[in-house]
C-alpha cells in the first residue's frame, strides 16, 4: 500500500468530490431535497442531521448501494455513476458502516479477505501475506489488531478497527463513516480521532456522519447540516457552540431536560437491593455476572453505563426475572427475596421490563397494538376473565398509550412492525409505565430514537419517578444517563462499579470505567464513597 | 479373503452412502441452507444410477446420471426455497415425499432385475496384504472417491477463498452481501454439490451394496446423514467418523443377530443409529465450538432486499 491514496492528476484541480442536486424520494416521503455538498482532498466534513434527516440516504448514493432520482456526482471533477459498492471501491470510496458487515467465527484476517476484491488485491489468497499486511496497516495508523483472533472473542471497539482495516487495505481517498462513536467508550473514540486525523494528513477525505455535537466540534473541519432531506446550513464546527449547532439541526432552541440532581431528595425507601449476584450468561458467548451489587430507592432513577457485550444482558434477564438468580436473596424488592421468581411473578409485584430488542422482545411484529398490550398487561390490567380475553379493553388500554404518549400509529389495530422505531419505542415505553410499575427497568430507552422521540421518553421516565417508583436504565449513551440518572454505575466485563451520585461524576471517569478502571476512575473522583458505602474494587 | 476383511469391507460399504450423502449435505448447511430432502434425493440417485446402469451396462454412466439426478432435486429446491422463498424445512419434507414417489414410479420395471456388483479396484501389490491390504485397497471406485471427498471438503472449507466465502454465506448473509457477495450463486452451488453428492450416495447402495432396485432402498439413511451433520457439527472428519461408526455397529448388530444372540432384533436393529448419535453427542458438547462450527443463519430465508 502506497503512503498517499491513489490521486489521478486531475485531483490537485477539483474537488475530490462534489454532490449536485441529489433528490431520492421513498414512497411517502423525500429523503432527499436536491443536495449539494462538496469535499475537498485531506478534509474532515461533518454530516449531521437526527434520525431521519436523510444523512443514511445520501451516503447510501455515494457508496452506491442506493440510486438518486436525480442530480450529478463529481469525483475528481468528472461525471461519475455509482453502480453498486463495488464500483465505489473501485473509485476509491470506502466505508465504514455502523451496523458492521463481520462474521463472527471467522478470524479477523479472513473477515478483511472477504471484503477484498481477488482480482485486484494479491493478498486476498495469501492469508500470511494479508496478516502482514493487516499488521503493518494496524501499526501505522494505531489500530491495535490481532489477524489470528475470532471476531466474537473482540469487543466492539475491535471490531469497528476490523472495518476500518478492511477499509484501509483498499486505499481509498475518500472514507466514509457512519456514526462510529455510538458503540465506543470515550477514550475508544478519542484513539479513532487520532486514527482519523492521521488518515486526513495524508490527503484522504473522511466524511463524519454524527448527531453528536462535541465530538463534530472536536473532530471536523467542516460541516453540512441536513433536516428533512435539505441542506439547511454548511458551516466551520469549530467556530459554532454546540447550542447554535443543535438550533441548526433540530430547528428550535433544545430545552435542557436534565434533572435537577444537585438538590437532595427526601431519603426514600429502600425498593431494590441486590448482592452478590454471580450467574452464568444466557447464551455461551454472553458475559457472567461477578458479584454484582446495587441499591435503588423509591423515587431514584439509577443508570448503569457500560459498552456492550460488558454482562447488560445477563443482569437485565436477571433483573426482569427472565433468567432467574441462583439464589432467592441474591434480589431483594422490598424486603421480599425474589431471586428465584420468574418474570410474570415479578410483573405482579410491579416490576415491569422495558427490553433492548423492541421488535421480538418488547413487541411482537405482526400483532396489533391492542394485542402487544396484552401481552404484557394482561394481569394488572386484568384484560383476561375466566380464562377469555377481552379485546375491547386490550383496545381502550392501547389507545389510552398511544393518546398519552403522542405515538403516531393509526390506531390499536396498527401492526407493531408498522409503527416506526421512534413510535414504537414510545408505545412500549408507555405501555409499561401506564400499568404503575413500582420498579421499571429500561434497556437503552432511546437507541435509534429521533431527538423529539427521545425528550418524550426521558421525561415519561423523570415522572415515573417523580411519583415515587423506582427506575433503572441501561444504555450506552453517556449523554441520557446524565440527563436521566441520580446515581450512575458501570458495568465492564460483568462486574459493576460502585454507583456514585451523577452530578459528581464526569464523563470521562465513567469512560475509564467502561474501560474496566474502576479504581482509577474512584481515585481520580477523589475516593467519594458510594452512599450506601460499598466502595469495591473492580479489577 | 478372510471372514475378518469381509467383514471389514461389509463396514466400508455399509459407512459410504452415509459419507456421501453427510458431505454434501455438510457443504449445503454451511452455506445456511437446510435441506431435508435428503433421503429424496438419494432415492432418485438410487434408482437413475440403477436405471442407466442397466440399461447402458455401464456404471461409467450410471453414476454421473445419479449425481445429475441428486442435483436435479436439489436444483428444485433450490428454486423454491432461494428464489421463490419457500419455508426450507417444509420443501425439504415436500422433496423427501416427493423423491420416494417418483423413485417407485421409475424403478417399476427394474425390480428384480439382476445387475453385476460394482468391480473392485485392487491397487497392485497393497491389496493382496493380509487383512488390511483387501480393506484399504482393494475397494470399488466409490469408496476411494468418498474418502477423496472428505479431504477435498476439508481443504475446499479451511483453505480456498471460495470455502471463505461459503462459510460467510452461512454465518452473516446480509453482510456478506453488502460485501459484494452472491448469497443466492453460493447457496444455489452448495445445493446443487448437496444433491449431487446425495445422489452418487444412493446409487453406491443400488450398485455396489446392494446390486439391485427395491423401493424405499435408502430405509432412512438419508435422515441419519442429516443428523450425523449436526451431530458432528458441521466437522466433516467427524462425519467420517460417524459415517463408519454407523457402518460397524450395522455390520456387528447383523453377524450378532446371525449368531442367535438372545436379544430381540429389533432392539438390535435400533443400535447403529443410537451408538452413532451418543458418541457424536458425547464427543461434541463443547458449546462454544459449536457456535463457531454452526452455521448461524441456516433454515432462514434470505432476501437481498429486505
Amino acid at each position: 500500500m502506497s503512503a498517499k491514496p491513489g490521486m489521478n492528476g486531475s485531483s490537485g484541480a477539483h474537488p475530490r468530490l462534489i454532490l449536485r442536486g441529489i433528490t431520492k424520494r421513498y414512497p411517502g416521503v423525500l429523503a432527499n431535497d436536491r443536495i449539494d455538498l462538496t469535499l475537498g482532498a485531506g478534509e474532515i466534513h461533518a454530516l449531521l442531521g437526527e434520525n431521519g434527516a436523510g444523512k443514511s440516504t445520501l451516503v447510501q448514493i455515494v457508496y452506491g448501494v442506493v440510486r438518486a432520482d436525480a442530480g450529478r456526482i463529481l469525483w475528481n471533477g468528472a461525471a461519475v455513476t455509482v453502480d453498486g459498492p463495488a464500483g465505489a471501491r473501485a473509485l476509491g470510496i470506502g466505508m465504514v458502516f455502523q451496523h458492521f458487515s463481520l462474521f463472527e467465527s471467522l478470524t479477523v484476517a479472513e473477515n478483511v479477505a472477504l471484503g477484498l476484491d481477488p482480482k485486484s488485491e494479491a493478498g486476498a489468497r495469501d492469508m500470511a501475506a494479508l496478516s502482514a499486511r493487516i499488521a503493518e496497516v494496524s501499526a501505522r495508523y494505531g489500530l491495535t489488531l490481532d489477524p489470528e483472533a475470532r471476531v466474537f472473542d473482540l469487543s466492539v471497539g475491535e471490531r469497528q478497527r476490523v472495518e476500518i482495516v478492511r477499509c484501509l487495505l483498499q486505499d481509498p481517498s475518500l472514507l466514509i463513516m457512519d456514526e462510529p462513536t455510538s458503540v465506543l467508550t470515550p477514550q475508544e473514540a478519542d484513539q479513532l480521532f487520532e486514527t482519523l486525523r492521521r488518515l486526513a494528513a495524508e490527503g484522504r477525505t473522511i466524511l463524519y456522519i454524527s448527531h453528536k455535537l462535541d465530538e463534530i466540534r472536536r473532530l471536523c473541519d467542516s460541516a453540512t447540516i441536513l433536516r428533512g432531506g435539505r441542506v439547511v446550513a454548511t458551516c466551520d464546527p469549530r467556530t459554532e457552540t454546540a447550542p447554535s449547532l443543535a438550533r441548526l439541526m433540530i430547528g428550535e432552541e433544545v430545552r435542557a431536560t436534565r434533572k435537577e440532581t444537585a438538590g437532595a431528595k427526601p431519603r426514600m425507601d429502600e425498593l431494590l437491593r441486590v448482592e452478590g449476584l454471580s450467574m452464568k450468561a444466557t447464551n455461551p458467548l454472553g458475559t457472567p455476572l461477578h458479584d454484582v451489587r446495587l441499591r435503588l430507592r423509591e423515587g431514584e432513577i439509577l443508570g448503569i453505563a457500560g459498552v456492550a457485550g460488558n454482562g447488560q444482558n445477563t443482569l437485565l434477564a436477571a433483573l426482569s426475572g427472565e433468567l432467574p438468580a441462583p439464589r432467592a436473596d441474591a434480589i431483594r424488592f422490598e424486603g421480599v427475596s425474589i431471586g428465584l421468581e420468574g418474570a410474570r411473578a415479578r410483573r405482579d409485584r410491579g416490576i415491569n421490563f422495558v427490553p433492548e430488542d423492541r421488535l421480538g422482545h418488547g413487541a411482537v411484529a405482526d400483532l396489533s397494538l391492542a394485542d402487544n398490550a396484552l401481552l404484557s398487561g394482561w394481569r394488572r390490567w386484568s384484560l383476561v376473565r375466566r380464562g377469555l380475553v377481552s379485546f375491547a379493553r386490550s383496545r381502550e388500554r392501547a389507545e389510552q398509550v398511544v393518546a398519552r404518549f403522542s405515538v403516531a400509529a393509526p390506531g390499536a389495530h396498527a401492526a407493531a412492525r408498522s409503527l416506526s422505531g421512534g413510535n414504537l419505542q414510545k408505545f412500549i415505553i408507555g405501555r409499561e409505565i401506564m400499568q404503575r410499575p413500582r420498579l421499571l427497568i429500561a434497556a437503552h430507552p432511546t437507541w435509534g430514537v429521533d431527538a423529539g422521540a427521545a425528550a418524550a421518553i426521558h421525561k415519561a421516565l423523570i415522572e415515573l419517578a417523580a411519583s415515587g417508583a423506582g427506575v433503572i436504565v441501561v444504555s450506552q449513551d453517556l449523554d441520557e444517563l446524565f440527563t436521566l440518572a441520580d446515581r450512575v454505575a458501570v458495568i465492564c466485563a460483568g462486574r459493576l462499579s460502585a454507583s456514585r451520585p451523577a452530578h459528581e461524576v464526569t464523563a470521562e471517569d465513567v469512560g475509564l470505567m467502561m474501560g474496566g478502571l474502576f479504581d482509577a476512575a474512584i481515585a481520580k473522583g477523589g475516593g467519594v464513597p458510594s452512599e450506601t458505602g460499598d466502595t469495591r474494587d473492580g479489577g | 479373503m478372510d471372514i475378518l476383511s469381509m467383514i471389514l469391507m461389509s463396514v466400508v460399504a455399509a459407512a459410504t452412502p452415509l459419507l456421501f450423502a453427510g458431505l454434501g449435505e455438510l457443504v449445503t448447511e454451511k452455506a445456511g441452507v437446510l435441506n431435508l430432502g435428503v433421503e429424496g434425493m438419494m432415492l432418485m440417485g438410487a434408482v437413475i444410477g440403477f436405471a442407466v446402469t442397466a440399461v447402458t451396462g455401464t456404471a461409467f454412466l450410471g453414476i454421473p446420471a445419479a449425481a445429475l439426478a441428486g442435483a436435479a432435486m436439489a436444483g428444485l429446491f433450490a428454486l423454491l426455497t432461494l428464489n421463490l422463498l419457500a419455508n426450507q424445512v417444509a420443501t425439504g419434507l415436500a422433496l423427501t415425499l416427493f423423491g420416494v414417489g417418483l423413485s417407485s414410479l421409475i424403478g417399476q420395471d427394474f425390480v428384480g432385475t439382476p445387475l453385476d456388483r460394482l468391480p473392485q479396484l485392487d491397487i497392485p501389490g497393497l491389496s493382496t496384504v493380509p487383512v488390511i491390504g483387501p480393506v484399504l485397497f482393494g475397494q470399488d471406485a466409490l469408496v476411494y472417491l468418498s474418502l477423496l471427498a472428505v479431504g477435498g471438503v476439508v481443504w475446499f472449507l479451511a483453505r480456498t477463498r471460495a470455502g471463505l466465502v461459503l462459510k460467510a454465506v452461512g454465518e452473516n448473509p446480509a453482510a456478506a452481501h453488502r460485501l459484494g457477495h452472491s448469497v443466492l450463486g453460493v447457496r444455489w452451488l452448495a445445493v446443487l454439490f448437496g444433491g449431487a453428492m446425495s445422489g452418487i450416495g444412493g446409487a453406491y447402495l443400488s450398485l455396489a451394496y446392494t446390486p439391485l432396485w427395491a423401493e424405499n432402498m435408502t430405509a432412512g439413511r438419508g435422515w441419519i446423514a442429516l443428523a450425523l451433520v449436526v451431530f458432528a457439527t458441521w466437522r466433516p472428519g467427524r462425519v467420517l467418523l460417524g459415517a463408519y461408526l454407523f457402518g460397524g455397529v450395522t455390520i456387528a448388530q447383523l453377524h450378532a443377530q446371525s449368531a442367535g444372540i438372545d436379544i430381540p432384533s429389533q432392539f438390535m436393529s435400533m443400535l447403529p443409529y443410537v451408538a452413532t448419535i451418543l458418541v457424536l453427542v458425547l464427543i461434541s458438547r463443547d458449546a462454544t465450538r459449536i457456535r463457531l462450527n454452526a452455521p448461524a443463519s441456516i433454515g432462514k430465508v434470505f432476501h437481498p432486499g429486505g
